[in-house]
């Protein structure tokens, strides 16, 4: 079992980026009234911000990055680290984590790294960058986490287009002796790995002449190879066994109470699977925010889109335990617990 | 585990069937409210009730009530 305790470093403050372009979902013409009617209503997701083609992840991160660092007062010349967890990079090469560092004029003496995760990824991005921090040689970085899914869905796959829409978000750590830190466990099973992915486009299916295709999958799936394919069922099976596993196996090793839990944040993956989730750990509603109403799945950005969007008044006036869960693509999951103190928190941040 | 209870919660997933109206050998994908929403309910209810994950696969290539018996039946005793 894959679990970590890195002491002494605090999360500082979270900001999160939206385009401020909206698609409602009642407004898709391409799925029957009465089939989109129970599809809202059962992935819970309303409507989502989508970004303009052209436009990527490291946008609406930086501007996040920018904002939160501002917040702090943080002097970017001490920011020694930048990790950057997306599968919406803005190129195949080079890494966009060192595009990033000199696009926030950051010291060249700073690490960058890009981690290729999605909805486990904000999770397993902090316990990469707390594990470079915890000696205190590195004692200010930043994590940036997002994706713009909607880039990669075909407007006529009802099974992925209607449940993704696209965030970034920045999260800063701070070298804090003799902070418990946060504990973490952390999983993965690559047999599931055919469940979430893009066939073409990489080296074990290069782009061809046959990767733009629409291919009929099903009545109302239709998708080319470059575009996301989503086994919806394998998924929901993997995420309501594994999330609440990986959870109720955190509390455990750490013996956490979880009535001593403040907040307990999921990947947004859709309604029915997070309910699902909540209800076998037996969490009450108001421990367990939701975002995904008016953003959708927002891949690596939903647990601090959430933390954000749903609780920022709460995280920025006093003391809280609070739990995250990620579970997705790979197959991959992790989940963190930890304490925050008053975090800086900007409001939600719009780009145009 | 036995196959009555099993059919019993199975169809106990349809809103709008009459629950006496399944059996083990009812196709259940002919049943006009099958969708991908009552799947994601019977792999739920194959979740609670039996502790075992049902892939997309299994799904997709039972017909019968029966057949996604027997899946869970062998990925019970495994």
């Amino acid at each position: 079992m894959a679990f970590l305790h890195i002491k002494n470093v605090v999360i500082k403050g979270l900001a999160a980026c939206v385009p401020s372009g909206i698609e409602e979902n009642s407004a898709i013409t391409s799925i029957l009234p009465p089939d989109l009617e129970k599809l809202i209503r059962t992935t819970g997701v309303e409507r989502r911000h989508t970004i303009k083609p052209g436009d990527c992840t490291s946008d609406l991160c930086f501007k996040a990055a920018e904002k939160l660092i501002d917040e702090l007062r943080w002097d970017k010349s001490e920011i020694e680290g930048l990790i950057f967890v997306s599968q919406t990079p803005d190129f195949i090469l080079p890494a966009t984590s060192a595009i990033l560092q000199n696009r926030l004029g950051l010291s060249t003496d700073c690490f960058t790294l890009d981690i290729s995760l999605g909805c486990s990824g904000f999770v397993y991005g902090l316990s990469a960058i707390t594990s470079y921090m915890q000696t205190g040689m590195i004692r200010k970085a930043l994590l940036l986490a997002g994706d713009t899914s909607s880039m990669t869905c075909s407007k006529d796959d009802k099974s992925t287009y209607p449940l993704f829409g696209d965030a970034g978000t920045a999260t800063a750590l701070e070298y804090s002796e003799g902070e418990d830190g946060l504990k973490f466990h952390l999983g993965s099973d690559g047999s599931g790995f055919s469940s979430i992915i893009i066939n073409d486009g990489g080296y074990r299916n290069r782009f061809n002449a046959g990767s733009m295709n629409a291919n009929f999958i099903a009545e109302g799936i239709s998708r080319s190879n470059l575009q996301l394919t989503l086994d919806g069922m394998d998924v929901f099976s993997f995420g309501i066994s594994k999330a609440p596993e990986t959870v109720s196996a955190l509390l455990n090793k750490f013996g956490v109470d979880k009535d001593n839990v403040d907040h307990f944040y999921f990947h947004q993956a859709n309604l029915m699977m997070n309910d699902r989730i909540r209800k076998k750990l037996q969490l009450p509603e108001d421990k367990v925010p939701l975002s995904l109403k008016n953003f959708g799945n927002t891949s690596s950005a939903s647990i601090p889109l959430t933390m954000v969007t749903e609780t920022a008044e709460a995280l920025r006036a006093g003391e809280k335990e609070i739990v995250a869960c990620g579970f997705g693509v790979g197959l991959s999951w992790a989940s963190v617990i930890c304490k925050t103190t008053h975090l800086t928190i900007p409001d939600l941040i719009y780009y145009d | 585990m036995n196959i009555e209870t099993f059919v019993q919660a199975f169809a106990e997933q349809f809103d709008e069937v009459p629950a006496v109206s399944f059996t083990p050998k009812t196709l259940f994908k002919e049943n006009d409210e099958w969708s991908s929403m009552t799947a994601l309910s019977v792999i739920a209810m194959v979740d609670e009730n039996y502790g075992v994950r049902l892939t997309g696969d299994d799904v997709r290539k039972s017909s019968t009530v029966e057949d996604i018996y027997n899946i869970v039946l062998s990925k019970t005793n495994a």
